[in-house]
């Protein structure tokens, strides 16, 4: 009765180590403050009906932007402790974590970083500069879009769960290669947490993907034909079609992996006729895209920023383009050069090594197209920029690095050596991340209505490239010295020490640039009034984003511009084609049912995790009414009459005012300590925490 | 003007709904892709057990693959009645539809309570682990079409044939031949192989 109530979960999964404690009580901690702040100012009902429940993509948006950038910290631990552990634990020292441990971490870690950091940025990024760039109002379904953003919550959850319940996660590596990740090497339920925070957060991405190829492909504005879409949506039409084609493998693998560990099939079991290493070879056939699902929408965002700031077009459009889907389509057949050493045979070796190098061509046309277009422009060296350009360069170096990976002779000294981490973070963080600071730096001011602070941008930029550089350079060294990845513990005789002590340090220079990344958004916010954006375009911006007020109102565009040339909005703005019209606006309702079908999924997620089977079964079932409920309800839009949108407009342009005049320069380091040791000192002073 | 507007912006958002849902079918299609190639690459590891060979009953299958072939045929009928608007018609053929499903579904789950019964289950080798995950996943397909179908329709009785249901079951039926159709690659590479 017991088993069938609570399945494998008992008062021993409650935390009782020293990690799981801290980290159960200051998320705890964390929630009662947010709670009673909220309660406090009275917020619940605002924030439910006009943030959880929105449909809007830009705020949905601005919600993955939140959740991803609170990941991005909680990775960015992660990070820290591996590189902690392994500058400490060489010869005697075993530095301060089990070896257990320090394996949950960096799994924790591979986990974090791509699917709920990198992947949770480029959606945000995508649902609101998408249907800005191509003109149109809303998404082709905005209930898949808040349904796929709260099924990515619902696997955060459950990537992070597994401290208050359970206490462990996979030690397995990112990936939970089998047999590793079966039940006879990994009883435990960290794999189980590792199943269903990808597959439902995998689901939500499948679904947000194929909403954002419908809407790309049927709602562009007139006149925009594909040869005229911006580039950053060309980007991200690219990666969403390689979404919709690789996550339905993940899907499907984990789905057999989660039929192995709970009811007994024989898979990628090493017993009864399971293949091993058949897992390895699904599970990389969609990892691989992955890693370019997260590069195109950066590349694209990239050739915006190039063009805004060089003051030029870019260099052939079209090469541009076609570099992109050419990227999309050999992506696709380079898997195998992940696990060369596996034994597929030479010539299969070959293929997959040629096609690997291939790659390496459109790769090339892209970062051509980028340089040919800063060629004779007149480059302003704003932060979005300098973003660009430390791009171009650790890109360079990690494609060569990645090229020397493909060529299989030299993969079987390097594989799974240090020398692989160093090139897959330059790839991940010079070139994914890196773009996303760049592309949310360039479009703070659409989605704040104010400018970000360049001077502390700029501090923030060096802090990341400098330690970038020094964290993940002494890798690629220890990998030719020899190095193999995960090491927890190393013998001193290695000489491997100080090239990590080394790297530790370049953490912890990158550690600094994400404190000084908050700073700048924290000093923007107080110099809100200074950096106000009040025309809409503070970049002399080409595409139709610009086109729109910062803030952008919910329907986006009074009327929908029509598109003559790639340059939509620098077009309109030069020949004074800007409309100034009102009509009648079909919008979206706001819905509450992804919230409760990602509940549900997460329910039953935790019942497959700890074998709760009725669980399981009452969430499926309460999914489907959930699902049946939505699709027969009609009633799902609402009308903003013109009068209306006249209304919200003329509102809209009285509330803005003019900067303050004065001293218009963005604030430094020294003056915003000054002014937090001011603000400091005043609650001190006042004591708002005594009730009178 | 503003009623023809509205009737546009319908129509625009019919066109996209269309296009979506082939998208999900190919999505669809992929996981299946993935778990017949599991098929392929682990249905000889039987270990010295009985191999499909043994143990599939044509005569079984075939009456499967025609009540299935069939209910596409009068599911296409349906929405032949839909598309004209005649309620009572399409009651009649999807309520055939539905009722064929049903026999299909049965004939399945006793083929699969024979293997269960003679001691092959999933757990027993790869061969089973690939072959009850590869059928069950389209015969789950099924169950799901079939809800579909039934909620359908009685919502076609309740509210009638408004443009949105007729929608809805141009979905449908779009769904059903797509689970036709990989039936028609289960039948040839799943039972068809095995005797060859």
């Amino acid at each position: 009765m017991k088993e069938f109530l609570l399945g494998k979960l008992s008062l021993r999964a409650l935390p009782h180590e020293w990690f799981t404690i801290g980290a159960t009580v200051s998320f705890l901690l964390l929630a009662l403050i947010v709670i009673v702040a909220i309660t406090r100012l009275k917020r619940w009902k605002w924030l439910w009906n006009e943030w959880l429940t929105s449909v809007d993509p830009k705020k949905i948006g601005i919600m993955y932007f939140l959740v991803g950038g609170f990941m991005l910290l909680r990775g960015g631990l992660d990070a820290i402790m591996i590189w902690l552990q392994q500058a400490l634990s060489s010869g005697s020292s075993q530095g301060y974590l089990s070896a257990d441990h320090f394996q949950q971490i960096f799994t924790a870690h591979g986990n974090i970083m791509v699917f709920f950091v990198a992947m949770a940025l480029i959606f945000g990024l995508i649902n609101y500069i998408v249907p800005l760039q191509i003109g149109a109002r809303d998404l082709a379904s905005p209930f898949l879009n808040t349904l796929g953003f709260w099924l990515f919550v619902a696997g955060v959850i459950m990537v992070n769960i597994f401290f208050m319940v359970g206490g462990e996660y996979a030690a397995t590596g990112w990936l939970a290669v089998a047999p590793l990740s079966g039940t006879e090497f990994s009883p435990g339920v960290g794999v189980d947490y590792w199943i269903w925070s990808l597959q439902i957060s995998g689901i939500g991405t499948t679904l947000g993907a194929l909403n954002f190829i419908m809407t790309i492909l049927k709602m562009r504005a007139p006149g925009m034909t594909l040869w005229k879409m911006p580039l950053f949506t060309w980007g991200s039409l690219c990666s969403m079609i390689m979404a919709v084609t690789v996550f339905p493998l993940l899907t499907a693998t984990l789905f057999l992996m989660f039929l192995d560990r709970n009811f007994g099939a024989h898979f990628f079991t090493t017993t009864l006729g399971g293949n091993a290493m058949m897992y390895t070879n699904l599970i990389w056939m969609w990892g691989h895209p992955e890693v370019y699902i997260l590069m195109l929408p950066s590349f694209g965002a990239f050739s915006e920023i190039v063009q805004t700031f060089s003051r030029k077009a870019i260099a052939s459009y079209k090469s541009n383009v076609l570099g992109m889907i050419g990227v999309s389509a050999f992506a696709l057949s380079v898997w195998l050069h992940h696990f060369f050493t596996m034994g597929a045979g030479a010539n299969v070796n070959a293929f997959f090594g040629l096609m690997t190098m291939i790659i390496a061509i459109p790769t090339s046309v892209l970062v051509f197209t980028w340089i040919a277009t800063m060629y004779k422009g007149r480059i302003r060296f704003a932060t979005p920029m300098l973003w660009f350009m430390g791009f171009i360069g650790t890109f360079a170096i990690g494609g060569i690095a990645g090229v020397l990976l493909a060529v299989p002779p030299v993969d079987f000294q390097l594989h799974n050596s240090l020398f692989l981490v160093a090139h897959f973070h330059t790839m991940v963080i010079g070139g994914v991340l890196f773009g996303i600071f760049a592309g949310l730096s360039y479009w703070f001011p659409k989605i704040a209505g104010f400018r970000l602070n360049e001077r502390i941008g700029k501090y923030a930029f060096w802090c990341w490239l400098s330690g970038f550089i020094m964290a993940f350079t002494p890798l690629y060294v220890l990998g030719i010295m020899g190095a193999t990845r995960r090491l927890d513990h190393y013998d001193a005789s290695t000489g491997y020490q100080p090239f990590f002590i080394m790297s530790l340090i370049g953490g912890i220079v990158i550690m600094i640039g994400v404190a000084l990344q908050i700073v700048q958004i924290i000093a923007s916010f107080i110099q809100k009034r200074h950096l106000l954006d009040i025309t809409g375009d503070p970049w002399g911006g080409r595409s139709l984003e610009w086109a729109t007020p910062s803030i952008p109102p919910p329907y986006n565009f009074t009327v929908i511009p029509t598109v003559s040339s790639r340059d939509a909005y620098l077009d309109l703005k030069s020949l004074g084609l800007l409309k100034h019209d009102y009509e009648d606006i079909h919008m979206p309702r706001s819905t509450a049912s992804g919230i409760y079908i990602s509940a549900f999924a997460f329910l039953a997620g935790f019942g497959f995790v700890w074998h709760i089977n009725w669980l399981a079964v009452l969430s499926i079932i309460a999914i489907i009414v959930c699902v049946i409920m939505r699709t027969f309800n009609e009633n799902t839009e609402y009308t903003i009459t013109a009068a209306e949108v006249e209304k919200l407009e003329t509102d809209r342009i009285k509330k803005l005012l003019p900067a303050p005049a004065g001293n218009n320069e963005d604030m430094g380091l020294r003056e915003f300590v000054g002014i937090v040791i001011v603000w400091g000192l005043n609650v001190i002073r006042t004591k708002p925490w005594r009730t009178h | 003007m503003a009623h023809a507007l509205a009737e546009s912006h319908e129509e625009a958002a019919n066109d996209r709904v269309m296009f979506g849902f082939w998208v999900y079918l190919m999505t669809d299609l992929l996981m299946f892709a993935v778990l017949f190639a599991v098929y392929a690459v682990l249905q000889g590891n039987t270990l010295g057990g009985p191999t499909g060979r043994d143990l599939f009953s044509l005569p079984l299958v075939l009456a499967e693959t025609l009540i299935l072939l069939t209910s596409s045929f009068t599911c296409g009928i349906g929405m032949i009645a839909a598309r004209a608007g005649n309620k009572n018609q399409v009651l009649t053929w999807f309520g055939i539809t539905f009722t064929l499903g049903l026999m299909f579904l049965g004939l399945e789950l006793y083929e699969f309570a024979e293997l269960i019964h003679e001691g092959h289950t999933i757990t027993t080798n790869a061969f089973f682990s690939s072959f009850f995950t590869l059928v069950g996943t389209h015969g789950l397909h099924i169950i799901s079409g079939l809800l579909w179908m039934a909620i359908t329709l009685i919502y076609v009785l309740k509210r009638g044939l408004n443009k949105h249901m007729v929608r809805k079951l141009t979905l449908l039926s779009l769904f059903w031949h797509f689970l036709d159709i990989v039936w028609i690659f289960i039948f040839t590479i799943v039972y068809l192989r095995a005797f060859v």
